[in-house]
């Protein structure tokens, strides 16, 4: 039965027409791109990146914590869904948690990209390798692979209950889900603590962190997930609840608020004072030393987030399902922007010895970058289009499969 | 299992022993969980490929700690000229990489150039914020004495110069090591006779230690390390100054192939002024000891707790 599960999914997922196999090709093409930049720094280096030992981790540790946001903001369907009955939301569930798995698998090719001998990563996975308790990457590489399962076997047994028509066991089904909701607090919490504990980069070591990634990642997790329902609704025989949508909206305008109030609070705590501790932050916002890099980052991040919020409060955008995407595509760029670009790397900047230097992206980071976000598409596409072939009964053991209904996904 | 690769390894011929050696480094333990047996095999198959790879006798020494030893290391500031014979002879002794990019180049220590700063009578009535209404401070200074806040790579004529004042820092070897605590594979560690060390092969080049040293003490290899032939030190030291690889982390450790022989580290030995002084902790008439006992001494970042057991000191 389980073999007929994976045969019919698979067989559902590779129908489609030009336009889904276009998505899929060019998707692959990309990937290929980061294969080949994966290639090079592991036989010439990192030095391909514009890393240095003064700026050690850029572009990609700045997409690994912010994907941790997106993974970690699949529980705005689940908490709605299974803890407050929302009816809407609980028939989408499943698609919330295949957002998850593709954003952790994403996360998990950062950590390759970002590391300087991947060859070597069983060395931290016992028996073989060593497991340190004392390490917050230890942790947080537990407590992702511990989301992932959660999300895949939470996801995959309720599209195979749908496929065989069995419900699922709730005295078993039910406590997983409750884990996963925790859980996806910890992921991102961790997540926080991994850059806030280092006393050495003032910039990172305070105890706001792990709340304002929080608030982030919810603003940018659903503001990904409405563009996601909105495409699926307009795309597929899918149908996505403006309840949904709307419950989400509000749980992005909520988290954005507090996003850009806890910015605000750091600016003013920070520069009020002006301690030597408040440099990085001066260098993102205004540059230091004559060198600027960053701060057109910041500011555009600003722009975005607080344009976000503002077309949100209009009522004409939070309601209208054409001009909606507006508003959550520059949410999530923004915030893209500062926890990525505008955290990680003036969190280098100046270097614990007062050092100012820069750091520029290099092709072969944006190579690898954009073939990684192709990776986790090109993923996600497969599970959402899974998916949604099973939550229509289009795919369903014993069914004859629907050769003339035309793929979900064009 | 590794015992056996490594036998595998060093009984191949020559031209497949580099690949058999590096197939069975790949596989090797983590230097501390290794028992003796395994040390040894580690050293001579290490020995075996430096030897080969730059075409002379290269030994890897694998001294353990002395027991009733702690290492120690005061610097006197006011002595220090800035010349940096210290940063070169590091270089050349630890086998850092020596090329010609930006990541190829390695120091571990830094000699910080501090511009000495002025307060001037001319400024004296400058106000800050400066045209505003409300003044809550004064502009009369030049920066002076900010901390760390310095140049290492200066070329002045001749040092020292009158305007500047000298600030050599390297690793700390801290008693409460922050890089230690926030490594996922525990292959940097506290040895027991005090140097922090890396085994680095089994370093995975995550980069978390680099993050989390606020001395700024550790280098990645960006790139397979420039170390020409001729250039190589063989005297080596497992946990020491063995060429290193692409993609670890590296750092001073008092030069174990040294110290651990009752030599001092080279940063010592070059000092051209005696500003460095190095020695055992626990014993008390080690000049290290008596520095600690009778001068001034003061660590950087104190507030951090991280105990370093590297001191400066002034006379």
């Amino acid at each position: 039965m389980l073999t007929r599960f994976v045969f019919d999914y698979a067989r559902y997922v590779l129908k489609g027409g030009t336009k889904f196999y276009a998505w899929m090709g060019t998707l692959a093409l990309l990937i290929v791109g980061m294969f080949y930049v994966f290639y090079l720094q592991n036989t010439e280096g990192l030095i391909v990146t514009g890393m240095t030992s003064q700026i050690h981790d850029g572009l990609y540790l700045a997409n690994l914590v912010f994907l941790v946001g997106v993974a970690a903001g699949a529980v705005t369907i689940v908490f709605p869904a299974y803890v407050y009955h929302h009816e809407g939301m609980h028939k989408v569930t499943v698609l919330g948690e295949m957002l998850a798995i593709s954003a952790v698998i994403m996360v998990m090719v950062f950590v390759f990209a970002h590391m300087g001998r991947p060859d070597r990563l069983w060395h931290m996975v016992p028996p073989w390798g060593i497991y340190s308790f004392s390490s917050m990457l230890g942790w947080d590489v537990l407590v992702l692979n511990g989301y992932l399962i959660l999300n895949f076997v939470v996801g995959f047994w309720y599209l195979y209950s749908k496929y065989t028509g069995k419900p699922v066991n709730p005295k078993i089904f039910m406590p997983l889900v409750y884990i996963s909701i925790v859980w996806a607090l910890s992921i991102h919490t961790v997540t926080a603590f991994l850059i806030a504990v280092n006393p050495a980069r003032p910039m990172w070591f305070h105890s706001m962190m792990p709340i304002r990634f929080i608030t982030t990642a919810f603003a940018a997790g659903p503001a990904l997930i409405i563009i996601a329902f909105l495409i699926i609704r307009n795309n597929t025989k899918m149908w996505i609840e403006d309840s949904a949508i709307k419950l989400l909206t509000t749980i992005v305008i909520w988290c954005l608020g507090l996003a850009i109030f806890l910015t605000l609070s750091e600016i003013v705590i920070e520069l009020y004072a002006r301690t030597e501790h408040a440099n990085s932050l001066y260098y993102l916002m205004f540059g230091l030393h004559g060198l600027t890099a960053l701060v057109p980052w910041f500011w555009s991040s600003v722009v975005l987030m607080v344009g976000a919020f503002a077309l949100f409060m209009t009522p004409k955008f939070r309601n209208d399902m054409k001009l909606l995407p507006i508003p959550c595509a520059m949410a999530f760029v923004g915030i893209w922007i500062e926890k990525g670009m505008g955290l990680i790397v003036p969190g280098f900047i100046p270097s614990p010895i007062g050092e100012v230097t820069e750091y520029y992206p290099t092709f072969v980071e944006w190579v690898m970058t954009l073939g990684i976000w192709a990776f986790g598409f090109f993923i996600l596409t497969i599970l959402l289009k899974g998916a949604i072939g099973i939550l229509l009964g289009e795919v369903r053991f014993g069914g004859a499969a629907p050769a003339a209904s035309a793929a979900a996904v064009h | 299992m590794s015992s056996l690769m490594g036998t595998a390894a060093l009984m191949a011929q020559p031209g497949e022993a580099k690949a058999a050696v590096e197939w069975a480094e790949h596989f090797q333990k983590n230097y501390r969980l290794m028992t003796p047996e395994e040390k040894a095999e580690a050293r001579t198959r290490l020995e075996k490929r430096y030897s080969g790879e730059y075409s002379k006798k290269v030994s890897v020494d694998i001294t353990e700690a002395q027991p009733g030893v702690l290492m120690g290391y005061a610097l006197n500031i006011r002595k220090c000229i800035g010349c940096r014979r210290c940063v070169k002879a590091c270089v050349e002794e630890n086998n850092q990489s020596r090329g010609a990019r930006a990541g190829e180049r390695i120091e571990w220590i830094q000699v910080l150039r501090m511009e000495r700063g002025e307060f001037t009578a001319d400024k004296m009535n400058q106000g800050y914020p400066e045209g505003l209404g409300i003044q809550v401070g004064g502009n009369a200074y030049s920066p002076a004495g900010q901390v760390l806040e310095g140049q290492y790579q200066y070329t002045p004529e001749a040092v020292p110069e009158k305007d500047a004042t000298y600030m050599p820092i390297a690793c700390m070897q801290c008693e409460k090591p922050p890089c230690v605590k926030v490594c996922p594979v525990r292959t940097t560690y506290r040895e027991a006779d005090g140097p922090v060390v890396i085994d680095y092969n089994w370093c995975i080049g995550c980069k978390m230690c680099m993050g989390a040293c606020p001395y700024w003490a550790r280098r990645f290899n960006l790139t397979t390390p420039v170390l020409p032939k001729e250039d190589m030190n063989p005297v080596t030291h497992y946990l020491g100054n063995r060429p290193r690889m692409r993609g670890v982390v590296e750092k001073c450790h008092w030069c174990l192939q040294r110290t651990r022989h009752g030599r001092y580290p080279a940063c010592v030995e070059v000092c051209p002024v005696g500003a460095r002084k190095f020695g055992n902790l626990l014993d008390p008439e080690s000049e290290v000891s008596k520095i600690l006992a009778r001068k001034n001494v003061f660590r950087l970042k104190a507030e951090l707790n991280t105990f370093p057991k590297f001191f400066y000191f002034y006379d």
